[in-house]
């Protein structure tokens, strides 16, 4: 199964739309609860940071018997240092998002602890590509 | 403790979710950073935040938060309410401020997640 999402950058009344897709997909496949919140935490972090850094993307879900593959990809600015990026604390939101109650740099080390395997590459100036891997059977 | 009693230990008003009143948390946390809450790994959780927005029934979703008091009669939306009740999320709205809601709710043996 394949599906595609629109994420528009800024928008945070809708932001959370493709993750709230993610996760009804998994409760009607069945599977376990705790994976299915990894899954979608991870899912939403990606897609807040798409929403809150990026100027617009897509989220790709793939799904079949055994595994779910979540890709992210977005054009903006881009990630100059993903290491650095990857700080818990390190964070360049703006006042904006900081006043939607993100900007404490931590969601990137929560997608890495949640997911089952997490790739992110990025382009400067060009934008990011955030892979999320996760075993659902 | 159920979602009644804390409605009464807050003298709070009830939002969304009347059906679902003996529905019972295990432990508390209270942020405005949803980033933080995101983290929390506890189930039957309840949220209390002063932050009003979607994404706060959001991030209760993505969390499987089922119940979130709102303190200090943060003004929450008619769009809010409809995505809560989609979700199965109990909403509670609260006068007294944050402190003062954590306190009372301590008091009567709510457990912090930390
Ligand atoms: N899709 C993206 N495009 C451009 N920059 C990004 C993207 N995702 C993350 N970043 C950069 O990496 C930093 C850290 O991201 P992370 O998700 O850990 O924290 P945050 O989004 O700033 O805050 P939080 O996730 O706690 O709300 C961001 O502040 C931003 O500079
Ligand atoms: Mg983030």
């Amino acid at each position: 199964m394949h599906f595609e999402y629109n994420i528009e950058g800024g928008d945070f009344t809708r932001a959370g739309y493709a993750s709230s897709q993610v996760k009804k997909l998994l409760k009607k496949q069945g599977v376990e609860m705790s994976v299915i919140k990894r899954t979608v935490v991870a899912a939403y972090e990606a897609e807040v940071n798409v929403v809150a850094h990026a100027y617009g993307g897509v989220m790709y879900v793939d799904l079949d018997d055994r595994q779910m593959r979540i890709v992210l990809q977005d054009t903006g600015p881009g990630i100059e240092d993903i290491q650095q990026a990857m700080e818990e604390g390190y964070s360049t939101a703006s006042d904006a998002v900081r006043e939607m109650g993100f900007g404490a740099g931590m969601g990137l080390s929560n997608m890495k602890k949640n997911a089952h395997e997490l790739n992110i590459e990025s382009e400067v100036g060009k934008g990011t590509r955030v892979e999320i891997i996760m075993q659902i059977a | 403790m159920l979602v009644k009693e804390i409605i009464e230990v807050l003298d709070a008003r009830l939002l969304c979710g009347e059906e679902r009143q003996d529905y019972g948390v295990e432990v508390a946390f209270a942020s405005d950073l949803m980033s933080d809450v995101l983290t929390l790994k506890d189930d039957h959780v309840l949220l209390i935040t002063g932050l009003a927005n979607m994404q706060t029934i959001r991030t209760a979703e993505m969390s499987d938060i089922h119940c979130v008091v709102f303190a200090r009669n943060k003004k929450v939306s008619p769009e809010m309410i409809e995505l809560a009740r989609e979700n199965d999320i109990i909403l509670i709205e609260c006068r007294y401020s944050m402190f003062k809601t954590c306190g009372l709710l301590y008091g009567s043996g709510l457990k912090a997640i930390y």
